[in-house]
């Protein structure tokens, strides 16, 4: 049992998830409330990693931000930052391939909300940002959660992008899944089966969680407030 | 849409995954080391017999771990001598097969990269001195036996301690030698076998390591109880002159003949 690649995907995945959710948050809403040409355009590429196959991210994020590349020298160069074999380079690739796990449950949460509530708290004379944090945000919580959920749960199983630009190192981009298929093939099988059984389990009570949340979020427009 | 993932998963087990081999297609599988040596000896092997050949490459350890959970390969072609032991101890192959090549390693860095090769590793102190050294490339040594092999050399060095946290680690030879002359590392120690390619050489510079600086390296093939006539054919012409001679050329040294023939 390795518990140092756990504990790595952990932090990978909440390091993710902090970065991604305050942004969707602001994007989720930006779509939700506003109407623009191109809009269905601009929705279904952000749906575009949910069907890219991860190793296709993970080959360009090795080309375009390799030491070969001219984004990758003038990242090093101007900044010191280096993605590839580091998990920097992990976080950037999370939060890629998550977006639309984090996106979509906060703009549906967004578009939940009835314009009347928003016109009556605009009539009292509430900012925008108060609007935001008293009225929005507690509405719009089992979307933010399914999101944080989904996104975490996400990272933990990501394989093919780690594997290609990750390179394996303890403590810095050896995830959890790349342990589980380091045991396997040392014939580790308990290992492997008690990090599976783990994770198997996350996922689970996960997707229970999510369950229950979207059924709150459904039955929202019958509530009294 | 885990529904929908659910459901194409299912769809593939049901479809029995990838076992779709015609009768004369022979299925092996073979360590990435000696994927350039392969491709050759399998374009000779089809055109002089008449027979197809479905090559998988990978790490052996991968490999060795989907032949126990019955994998539909015919011949399997190690890195090293134990995987295959392990197979037939765990018996599900049909012996403990033969060596068909000993395998040897190579010092390589990018031509971009400030690592000079040499065989005392005095360019790899220098550049761990200089602290231009950010990244070094080998085989996971826990999993690969090139990899092992590599960490055994860096040890007699006295360079392990402080290489170690320089690492990365390809998941095979292959992908660690990728990882080597990407540029995002100063070099690495791969397979001579990859490094004389001249896929490879385009990118790279590389010194062969002498053998007797490290435990040989015997690469073994074994035969698995699916084996067709077609199999056991390729496995004979693996240990013919003309596959012999291909080894030789990709920078492999050969057991002598029939050395532990079945």
């Amino acid at each position: 049992m390795d518990w140092q690649s756990l504990w790595l995907s952990g932090k990978l995945a909440l390091v993710t998830v902090l970065i991604l959710l305050p942004l969707c948050v602001f994007a989720g809403r930006a779509l939700a409330y506003h109407q623009f040409r191109g809009k269905s355009l601009v929705e279904a590429l952000i749906m575009v990693p949910l069907v890219l196959p991860p190793t296709v991210v993970g080959y360009y994020l090795l080309v375009s931000f390799g030491s070969e590349s001219w984004l990758g020298q003038w990242l090093r160069d101007s900044f010191g930052i280096e993605l590839v074999f580091h998990f920097s380079g992990l976080v950037v690739a999370s939060i890629l391939v998550n977006i639309p796990f984090a996106l979509q449950p906060i703009q549906r949460a967004f578009e939940a909300i009835p314009m009347d509530v928003r016109d009556a708290a605009a009539c009292c004379g509430m900012s925008t940002g108060k609007i935001l944090t008293r009225i929005e945000l507690p509405m719009i919580w089992p979307g933010l959660v399914t999101a944080l959920v989904l996104t975490f749960s996400h990272v933990l199983g990501e394989f093919g992008v780690v594997l290609m630009m990750g390179g394996n190192i303890s403590g810095e981009t050896k995830t959890i899944s790349i342990a589980i298929y380091d045991s396997v093939q040392a014939f580790d099988f308990d290992s492997a089966g008690v990090m599976s059984l783990i994770l198997l389990l996350f996922a689970i009570s996960a997707l229970a969680l999510t369950t229950s949340l979207s059924r709150r979020m459904g039955g929202q427009h019958e509530r009294q407030h | 849409m885990m529904l929908v993932r659910l459901v194409v998963l299912l769809i593939l087990l049901g479809t029995g995954a990838l076992g779709f081999a015609r009768a004369d297609t022979v299925t092996v599988a073979a360590a990435a080391n000696i994927k350039f040596a392969m491709e050759d000896i399998a374009r000779q092997f089809e055109q002089s017999s008449g027979h197809k050949l479905r090559v998988s490459y990978g790490s052996s350890g991968n490999f060795a771990s989907q032949i126990r959970h019955g994998a539909p390969f015919e011949l399997f072609l190690s890195a090293d001598e134990q995987y295959v032991n392990r197979l037939q101890e765990a018996g599900v192959v049909q012996n403990n097969g033969v060596i068909y090549a000993y395998g040897q390693l190579a010092l390589v860095a990018a031509k971009s990269s400030p690592l000079m090769l040499d065989n005392e590793f005095e360019g790899l102190r220098q550049l761990l001195k200089t602290g231009e050294l950010k990244r070094f490339a080998l085989a996971n040594p826990d999993l690969a036996p090139y990899g092992e092999r590599a960490r055994a050399l860096l040890q007699q060095a006295g360079l392990w301690d402080a290489i170690k946290d320089k690492l990365v680690l390809g998941e095979n030879v292959s992908q660690a030698a990728q990882f080597a002359i990407s540029g995002s590392a100063q070099g690495g120690i791969v397979a001579l076998s990859l490094a004389v390619a001249p896929q490879f050489r385009a990118k790279a510079n590389y010194l062969a390591i002498p053998e007797d600086q490290h435990q040989p390296l015997a690469q073994r093939m074994v035969l698995t109880p699916k084996a067709s006539s077609a199999a056991k054919a390729f496995y004979d012409y693996l240990q013919g002159d003309a596959a012999r001679k291909v080894f030789a050329d990709y920078g492999f040294s050969l057991p002598t003949k029939a050395h532990g023939a079945p």
